[in-house]
């Protein structure tokens, strides 16, 4: 079986835009979530979804989340940690106001409320482009995180300044605090990542992720041929921010329980997302799940070896992790400005042609 | 009363703004030059004072890592190093960087898009930030080249004499006052007087022509690097003797940003308005409102100011307006 | 020959009554005229040039006609309203699609979406029928890619269809441009340059496109080119522009024995 689009016709249009446009690859990604619904969730244990799976997903969301402002809307942002952030209190307030409404749908109007204040901070995108931007959403990132310090509204006045997740069931089964079990945390973290990496996909191939391309490519000849840079901007901010906030209140309250807002939501984190983006590959959805996967499972795997093998500090590995992330993002940069994503297609690319590359 | 003491606020808060300012000088030297926006300029100032620092002390470079690699347990020379021969390495030592920088990162990425520029660096940042961490360790170190300290009673006696109220304010900020303007002149000179520093205007202006007339942009790109390096060390030793040398180092340089918003990323007099209408403007917001609202103003109020000013005036104070067409 | 009632060309075609009507345009850049006191019209169906020498202030009466420039005096009437002042892409929605000097695609984009980007305008499905895939989002995207389809066929385009347009040459990149203005479906098609730095080939390929759009489509066309000989043969009427002012207006022929037009073009003639 060769891997080739050859003898695979589109008899109509509909079928011209579809996903994955080669059989292979509809059968590979369809063996992938057959394996990963179906196989995974009765394997895995505390550690892997703990240390790997459930962080990956997670960040995976938030890394979609980015790349549709960055990737595809060409604004780029420093404020994802802000956003997360917002996702993170907004579930806590409804978890506790509303205790009598579905977790599930807490956790997306979290997206909403996240998606508002995005909005708002996305305002001054009109008037100013580039690092100016990014360094205005610094203001975002630093104000937010403030707030829900200093505002003892949002943790509910606790004496300790945190939010903690209380138990909240899909079903039966517990899908937040304590009692939670690692495949009900990988589970629910799967069905967002894959809903929304699904939605991604649709907006990013239709209109309205053509208008934020254009506005990205060139923007003076977007609006010439009709895009309203208003909307096509303030929707990027909105549908962006729906998602950097769904993956926010998942990390609050699926993943880490308990947070407190400049420790877990601090301006590294902003970063940390815009690695992986860059890294996996601006403007691409796999490239968001190929960068959360790599930079969730480097510090483990270099954890594993400088630590577990050499048996080298903690403190050390952390600083060298630092160096490796800060040359690998240079390195990308400089080689490959799309990331694992077009390494990926190039090696596809090869492999269509195999065995007669010429 | 009331008045003085927030004049003395507002005082402490332009002390501040000097060393803002002396950060946001960096950022403007290397993008008039490169159009790069460097955003690893705040973790520069935080390497050099560490460097500094681990020369002083006389501390083995990469101590750690050799410790952890090799199983044993080197820490220290055992000399110390005076404080101006230290600064004059350091110095060097910066030198080196701008040099590597040049060769290893800026060469490759040449006509690639600012944002991509912006990018690299703060990939930059962290490596530097990692390697700074490997090469001397991550501890808060106290950094004291002979700068003095403490409140200044000159100060405190004179305007106690004249207005019957005793200003407080310490004498390093007075010494980082007087070390930045002089820098300031230092560097105006040699961009004015100096060949090399017209070859730097010559490529700030126009790339191309530059080429054409026979300057060498590798060069120049070292040279500025290697001007930003040195006014990093500046600002490491001002911040570092003032507050140790830590990271939070290089999240307060982080501010020069909303500075070099507010005074336009080509203009040196804004970098150094910006850098004292941040200082003061976020001494005294935190004096009149922070208290209402809970205090730590400061974290955010620069950027905020910044945000809501760029939205007036998107080119900064001083920056030159942009023309768009097709 | 009156405002409403419209002519017929010399190759007998039959040119419709006025669409826009530019009354006194006046624009100024600080204290620079670029453009001054200028009035032309522009017919139902019919091939408009603007030429004249570099900076006679052609570039901006396109950019005033696309709505980028807003003029400090004058009115602009189109489809027997005037227009008042509007963003640019205001001004696209009224019919309104150009093609740019320098290339204006967007490079990240294929051939296919950056041509598709010349009809979002027609579609209106909601985001979450988008979001979804369902419904008239995608409805919307078929019909659309059907006249799409129509437009790479009659462009002569359809095998470089997935291409990233960045890895396109010259030429190509402007018939791209000039399928993605046409997608719109415009009332009216300005041509900045569209035949600037092509070969031989290339001009005589585009200039057979231009006629084509014309003929096929009705649509009426506004360029600006600085090649004379392509102007002369390709349009009906042609303004002539020097420093800013209007110098001359009419059929080529006309155009070509004005004597200002001549010693615009010339120099004055030494006698």
């Amino acid at each position: 079986m060769f891997y080739r689009e050859a003898g695979d016709f589109k008899t109509s249009y509909r079928d011209d835009g579809q996903t994955f446009p080669i059989r292979l690859d509809r059968w590979g990604y369809y063996a992938i979530l057959a394996v990963a619904f179906l196989v995974v969730p009765f394997v895995i244990d505390s550690y892997w979804a703990n240390a790997v799976l459930v962080p990956f997903l997670i960040y995976a969301i938030a890394a979609i989340g980015l790349n549709i402002l960055t990737g595809y809307a060409g604004q780029v942002s420093l404020g994802t940690g802000g956003f997360m952030a917002v996702g993170a209190y907004a579930v806590y307030k409804l978890m506790t106001s509303f205790p009598g409404v579905p977790i599930v749908v807490h956790i997306v109007l979290a997206g909403a409320i996240t998606a508002v204040v995005g909005v708002l901070f996305g305002l001054p995108s009109l008037r100013i482009k580039g690092f100016y931007l990014a360094v205005a959403t610094l203001a975002a990132q630093f104000f937010l995180v403030w707030l829900f310090n200093k505002v003892p509204w949002f943790y509910n006045y606790s004496a300790s300044g945190q939010i903690n997740a209380p138990e909240r069931t899909i079903l039966g089964w517990a899908v937040t605090g304590p009692a939670t079990t690692a495949s009900a945390k990988y589970l629910i973290c799967l069905v967002f990542a894959v809903v929304l990496a699904w939605v991604a996909r649709n907006l990013t191939r239709g209109s309205v992720g053509r208008k934020w391309m254009a506005i990205r490519d060139m923007d003076i000849a977007a609006e010439i041929i009709g895009v309203n840079p208003l909307t096509a901007k303030l929707s990027a901010f909105a549908v962006s921010s729906f998602f950097v906030g769904i993956a926010g209140a998942l990390l609050f309250s699926v993943y880490l329980g308990a947070a407190e807002a400049s420790e877990a939501f601090g301006i590294n984190k902003s970063f940390l997302v815009l690695f992986m983006i860059i890294i996996g590959g601006l403007g691409s959805i796999f490239g968001s799940f190929a960068g959360a996967a790599f930079l969730v499972l480097l510090p483990v795997l270099l954890k594993n070896v400088l630590v577990a093998q050499f048996g080298w500090p903690t403190d050390l590995a952390a600083h060298i992790e630092l160096m490796i992330v800060g040359a690998l993002i240079v390195f990308f940069l400089i080689v490959e400005p799309h990331g694992l994503a077009r390494l990926w297609a190039l090696t596809k690319e090869k492999l269509r042609l195999w065995p007669f590359p010429h | 009363m009331e008045f003085l003491y927030a004049s003395e606020v507002l005082a402490n808060g332009l002390m501040a703004g000097v060393m803002y300012s002396l950060v946001a000088l960096g950022f403007v030297l290397i993008y008039k030059a490169s159009g790069v926006f460097n955003y690893a300029q705040g973790v520069m100032a935080l390497f050099a004072a560490m460097t500094l620092v681990g020369i002083m002390e006389g501390r083995v470079p990469f101590a750690h890592l050799i410790n952890a690699a090799f199983g044993v347990h080197v820490s220290s020379f055992g000399w110390t190093v005076p404080g101006l021969f230290a600064i004059l390495l350091t110095a060097l030592i910066m030198v080196g960087l701008a040099i590597a920088i040049e060769k290893l990162v800026l060469k490759h990425l040449v006509g690639q898009e600012p944002i991509i520029l912006f990018m690299a660096t703060i990939g930059l940042a962290w490596f530097l930030e990692g390697l700074g961490d490997v090469m001397w360790g991550a501890d808060v170190k106290v950094l004291d080249v002979g700068l003095p300290q403490g409140i200044s009673e000159t100060v405190e006696t004179m305007t106690d004499n004249w207005l019957g109220y005793g200003f407080f304010i310490d004498r390093l900020d007075i010494w980082a006052a007087v070390i930045a303007a002089a820098l300031v002149a230092a560097l105006v000179g040699f961009s004015q007087y100096t060949k090399q520093g017209r070859a730097m205007r010559a490529v700030a202006d126009d790339h191309q022509a530059a080429l054409s007339v026979g300057i060498s942009l590798q060069f120049i790109w070292i040279m500025v690097w290697s001007i930003a390096g040195f006014v990093a060390l500046v600002a490491g030793i001002m911040w570092g003797t003032k507050s140790g040398v830590q990271f939070s180092l290089s999240l307060i340089a982080l501010k020069a940003l909303p500075v070099l918003m507010l005074g336009g990323f080509t203009s040196i007099p804004g970098a150094i308005v910006g850098g004292l209408i941040i200082g003061m403007g976020e001494k005294l917001f935190e004096y009149f409102v922070g208290s209402m609202v809970g205090g730590a103003t400061e974290n955010w109020f620069a950027y905020v100011l910044a945000l809501i000013f760029l939205v007036f005036r998107p080119q900064g104070l001083f920056g030159e307006r942009i023309i768009e067409r097709v | 020959m009156t405002m409403q009632e419209g002519y017929t060309t010399a190759d007998g075609r039959q040119i419709g009554g006025v669409l826009m009507d530019l009354r006194n345009i006046t624009l100024r850049f600080g204290g620079v005229t670029a453009i001054k006191d200028i009035s032309f019209d522009i017919r139902e169906g019919e091939i408009r040039a603007i030429i004249g020498p570099n900076g006679a202030g052609k570039s901006s009466m396109l950019n005033v006609i696309s709505g980028f420039y807003v003029p400090q005096e004058g009115e602009i009437w189109f489809k027997g309203y005037r227009r008042g002042p509007m963003k640019p892409y205001e001004v696209a929605r009224l019919g309104i699609a150009r093609t740019f000097q320098n290339i204006a695609l967007f490079d990240g984009m294929s051939v296919l979406d950056n041509i598709m980007t010349g009809r979002l305008n027609m579609m209106k499905a909601p985001i979450w029928s988008q979001a979804l895939w369902w419904g008239r989002a995608e409805r919307e995207e078929v019909e659309n890619r059907e006249q799409v389809e129509k437009i790479i066929d009659f462009l002569e385009i359809q095998n470089i269809r997935k291409t990233p347009v960045g890895r396109l040459p010259y030429g190509l990149k402007k018939r791209v441009e000039l399928a993605r203005a046409l997608a719109a479906e415009p009332r009216i098609l300005l041509l900045d340059e569209p035949m600037a730095g092509m070969n031989v080939e290339e001009k005589e390929d585009m200039c057979r496109f231009i006629l084509d759009v014309n003929d096929e489509f009705g649509t009426t066309i506004a360029l600006i080119e600085h090649d004379m000989g392509v102007v002369m043969d390709l349009s009906d009427r042609v303004v002539v522009m020097d420093y800013g002012r209007k110098i001359g207006d009419g059929t080529p022929d006309e155009v070509r024995s004005n004597p200002e037009v001549i010693s615009a073009y010339l120099g004055v003639a030494h006698e």
